[in-house]
């Protein structure tokens, strides 16, 4: 489940002030524009990934009249770490795993350059290659033209590297082995998964974020294509809906239990706790771990929630579960959602106490999950849960810790299983127009 | 079998107008048209009226309009009913543009209100002659190369399924279980040639569920329910063997006189991985008998000698490309023979005994053909 990573110092915002402060009139906000686009948080956000740029998909229609200038945006592709992480996070995800199908290294090499080069293009607003619609008529455009016309929506591609690109089945299958950092683990097993192969793990991994699902989804698609014969999409995932934000002035979304969970997730803007809980620290990365400096390693839980018997729970067992009333989110006793919570008064198994950093020697993640819902599971049951995604410096001294102690403790347990599990190192951002995903690993 | 029969012969026509285009850039001048080289077709319930019945070669315009109250077709057909152009579902009071370039000759146009039967035909006449570029000589190669092959696999098939038809008609099942997969190859080898004559893919290779309303269920595919699912062979089925025979015969006459360019050709090779990917991965195309991966390796196959045939154009107009093709056509190769099965009496196992994690890496094996595939056409299309 999710961890509360809540930080012990009380931010001092009433809930009423800071709607007040996203709506800008004092109002109470709608539920839409509370979960939806818009709103000074997310400006900041996107300010805080690199600057904004107004531009739109190139080939299409007009943007409309009107629309919000901020959520169609485009992040900046180009920086010191990947976009993804810090951006304020989007409304919509699709996340894909990759098997590297071939094994030439420079094949692998050649991919993830035209993989960047798509990816500054997509992110930019602007379609693959030679467009959906302007090459020649006898080929298949380069583009498959989904987005044309669309905004760039704050489309992040976040690129991540497996523990089996480095070896699989004791084979060094790219000359890369050595390089493998010590931090890039294979999870352990925790009490209670059931992980299910094909949908854990993968060589390589693209994060898609987007405010537009297609946007999002498009990304992937052209990806993917581009990889055909290098590589094979393993699993992925859409997430229908933010579970978190990295902007501490909006409401924190609810999950698909209805509760906002992970309230004092990592700030976007706030450098030091980043620099210390996030980012690979150039220190850190040392020798063979260079290329990690300004990187950071990325764990993903597919976690089903047995939704039905949760909705037959008691308020009251699911508030005790939580720690956190369900109306407002406020801890066990207090008020307010970013009240700094009182963990002695919660149960011994509640989620907030057991994820809180007080309760585990001050570790954090950043949070990024999204909920899902794959339609039924052919039981008549909602197939649906958190689609959980974490970052963070060092999965030994954060994840696994975490996870653990939750897994053995969670309260929650009765209601969710994990059922997929992926571990990814995260390398720096593309730092220019000729740099690519990977180049130091392979350098 | 296609799915989608109508898709494939549109693309097939398509692939065959674009050539031209490519090649020449030809426009019409719009004489003897309805202007701009646009010929206006009025349909409704019970006519079909055109602008102009005669007009010139090259690069033609229909402009459909839909006055009826019943949902049409329109098709342009060259002698034989051979499908030039065709478009679907044109709704009551829309409209709707179809284009081809056309050589010089007769042809007919048909509007299908309620989208079925011959139609209204209208007979037209196209003078004089297309301005289409001098070709490479080594592209006429591969069309009459491939023309060749072509006749030889309906040549090559007709004993064969005559060896399975007449299995059915002794009410021998095991023998005609045998028979059955062998007898498809060479269709399966060139089956996109066979869907651009419209009316035979329907009579012999259609599945149940592609069957149409009104439309008997007939061919290979209604012959291997019986004898895999039924388990027995009925006196209908006796007859459907005998129909079997005649409608390949048929296949057999017409198929060298079908219209192929080094785009349909290339386009051909694209499709036939495309049913392997919609039918042969999933299991869906032999979804009694699981011989799946016979048609599949007929698929590929024919895929193979197009693309070997347009090799020597398309190693010197895209070099990178060709070698990428020739690595991909190796590895599916690779991967086929990890399911051969020299017991079986088709050389392969069934495909009902390829388990999910197997059938995932054919399917990433195709799409790793597929896609270098797609871009066949334009390296044969455009000259360096």
């Amino acid at each position: 489940m999710t961890h509360d990573n809540g930080t012990t110092t009380h931010d001092g915002t009433a809930a009423g002030d800071e709607q007040a402060a996203q709506t800008g009139n004092g109002r109470a906000p709608s539920r839409r524009s509370l979960l939806g686009w818009g709103g000074a948080g997310l400006a900041l956000g996107a300010v805080a990934a690199g600057g904004t740029a107004a531009a739109l998909r190139t080939g299409g229609d007009a943007q409309p009249a009107g629309a919000d200038a901020t959520a169609g945006s485009a992040v900046a592709f180009h920086g010191k770490h990947q976009a993804g992480i810090a951006t304020a996070v989007q409304d919509r995800l699709h996340f894909a795993s990759f098997d590297v199908t071939t094994d030439d290294r420079d094949e692998l090499i050649a991919l993830l350059k035209e993989w960047t080069k798509a990816a500054a293009r997509m992110t930019a607003g602007d379609a693959v290659g030679d467009g959906a619609v302007g090459g020649l008529a006898e080929a298949p455009p380069d583009d498959t033209g989904e987005a044309l016309g669309l905004p760039p929506s704050r489309l992040t591609l976040t690129f991540g590297i497996g523990p089996t690109l480095f070896e699989k089945d004791g084979k060094d299958r790219f000359g890369i082995k050595a390089r493998r950092p010590e931090a890039l683990i294979d999870l352990p097993q925790f009490p209670g998964d059931n992980l299910d192969k094909s949908r854990s793990g993968g060589d390589l991994c693209v994060q898609a974020c987007a405010d537009d699902p297609q946007v999002a989804v498009h990304a992937i698609r052209n990806l993917a294509r581009i990889g055909f014969g290098k590589v094979a999409i393993r699993w992925s995932q859409l997430g229908f809906g933010k579970t978190s934000s990295t902007t501490p002035e909006a409401q924190t979304p609810r999950n698909m239990f209805g509760f906002k969970d992970g309230t004092h997730n990592l700030a976007g803007t706030d450098t030091a706790a980043l620099d210390k809980h996030v980012w690979v620290a150039d220190g850190a990365a040392k020798g063979k771990e260079s290329w990690m400096a300004g990187g950071s390693y990325l764990v993903a839980r597919r976690i089903r929630m047995h939704i039905e018997t949760w909705d037959r729970t008691s308020r009251k067992e699911q508030e005790d579960i939580f720690g956190r009333d369900k109306g407002e989110g406020a801890p066990v006793g207090k008020k307010n959602e970013r009240d700094t919570p009182h963990l002695k008064s919660m149960l011994p198994t509640a989620h907030v106490r057991l994820a809180h950093p007080d309760s585990n020697g001050g570790i954090r993640i950043l949070r990024r999950g999204y909920s899902f819902t794959d339609g039924t599971d052919g039981l008549g049951r909602l197939e649906a849960g958190l689609f959980f995604l974490a970052y963070q410096h060092d999965v030994r001294q954060a994840f696994v810790p975490l996870q653990k102690r939750l897994a053995a403790n969670d309260a929650l347990n009765e209601y969710i299983q994990h059922v997929g599990s992926a571990v990814f190192a995260v390398p720096p951002g593309v730092r220019h127009a000729d740099d690519w995903w990977g180049r130091e690993l392979f350098a | 079998m296609r799915a989608l029969r109508t898709s494939a012969v549109a693309a097939i026509a398509a692939a065959t107008a674009v050539t031209a285009v490519a090649g020449c850039a030809a426009k019409n001048d719009g004489k003897g048209g309805g202007g701009k080289g646009t010929v206006e077709v009025t349909a409704t319930d019970s006519s079909c009226e055109l602008s102009a019945k005669e007009f010139p070669a090259g690069h033609v315009r229909f402009a459909v309009q839909n006055k009826g109250s019943k949902v049409t077709e329109v098709y342009l057909y060259a002698p034989g009913d051979r499908i030039v152009t065709e478009r679907e579902n044109i709704g009551p009071g829309t409209s709707a543009e179809i284009t081809a370039e056309v050589k010089a000759g007769s042809y007919e146009i048909a509007c299908k209100p309620g989208m079925k039967g011959k139609g209204i035909r209208q007979k037209v006449t196209v003078s004089g002659k297309s301005a289409s570029a001098k070709r490479d000589p080594k592209l006429d190669a591969a069309v009459s190369a491939y023309r060749t092959y072509v006749q030889e696999q309906a040549d090559q098939t007709l004993p064969k399924a005559r060896k399975f038809a007449d299995a059915v008609k002794a009410g021998d099942v095991e023998a005609a279980k045998k028979a059955y997969a062998v007898s498809r190859v060479g269709w399966e080898r060139t089956e996109p040639v066979a869907e651009s004559f419209g009316d035979i893919d329907p009579k012999v290779d259609v599945r149940a569920d592609g069957v149409e309303q009104g439309q008997k269920w007939t061919g290979w595919h209604k012959l291997e329910q019986s004898l895999w699912e039924k388990k027995k062979i009925s006196g209908d089925d006796k007859k459907l063997a005998d129909q079997l025979i005649t409608d390949l015969k048929d296949w057999q006459e017409r198929v060298g006189k079908a219209e192929i360019t080094p785009t349909s050709m290339a386009n051909g090779a694209k499709e036939l991985l495309d049913e392997v990917a919609t039918g042969k991965v999933t299991g869906e195309e032999e979804r009694y008998s699981h011989t799946d991966l016979v048609d599949f390796q007929g698929n590929v196959e024919g895929a193979q000698k197009a693309y070997e045939l347009l090799k020597p154009v398309v190693a010197k107009n895209e070099p990178t490309l060709a070698k990428e093709l020739d690595k991909q056509f190796t590895a599916i190769g690779k991967l086929l023979d990890d399911h051969r099965d020299s017991k079986s009496a088709d050389g392969f196992v069934s495909y009902d005994t390829i388990d999910k994690g197997e059938r995932k890496k054919l399917s990433d094996g195709v799409n790793a053909l597929a896609e270098p595939l797609s871009k066949l056409a334009a390296a044969v299309a455009t000259t360096k």
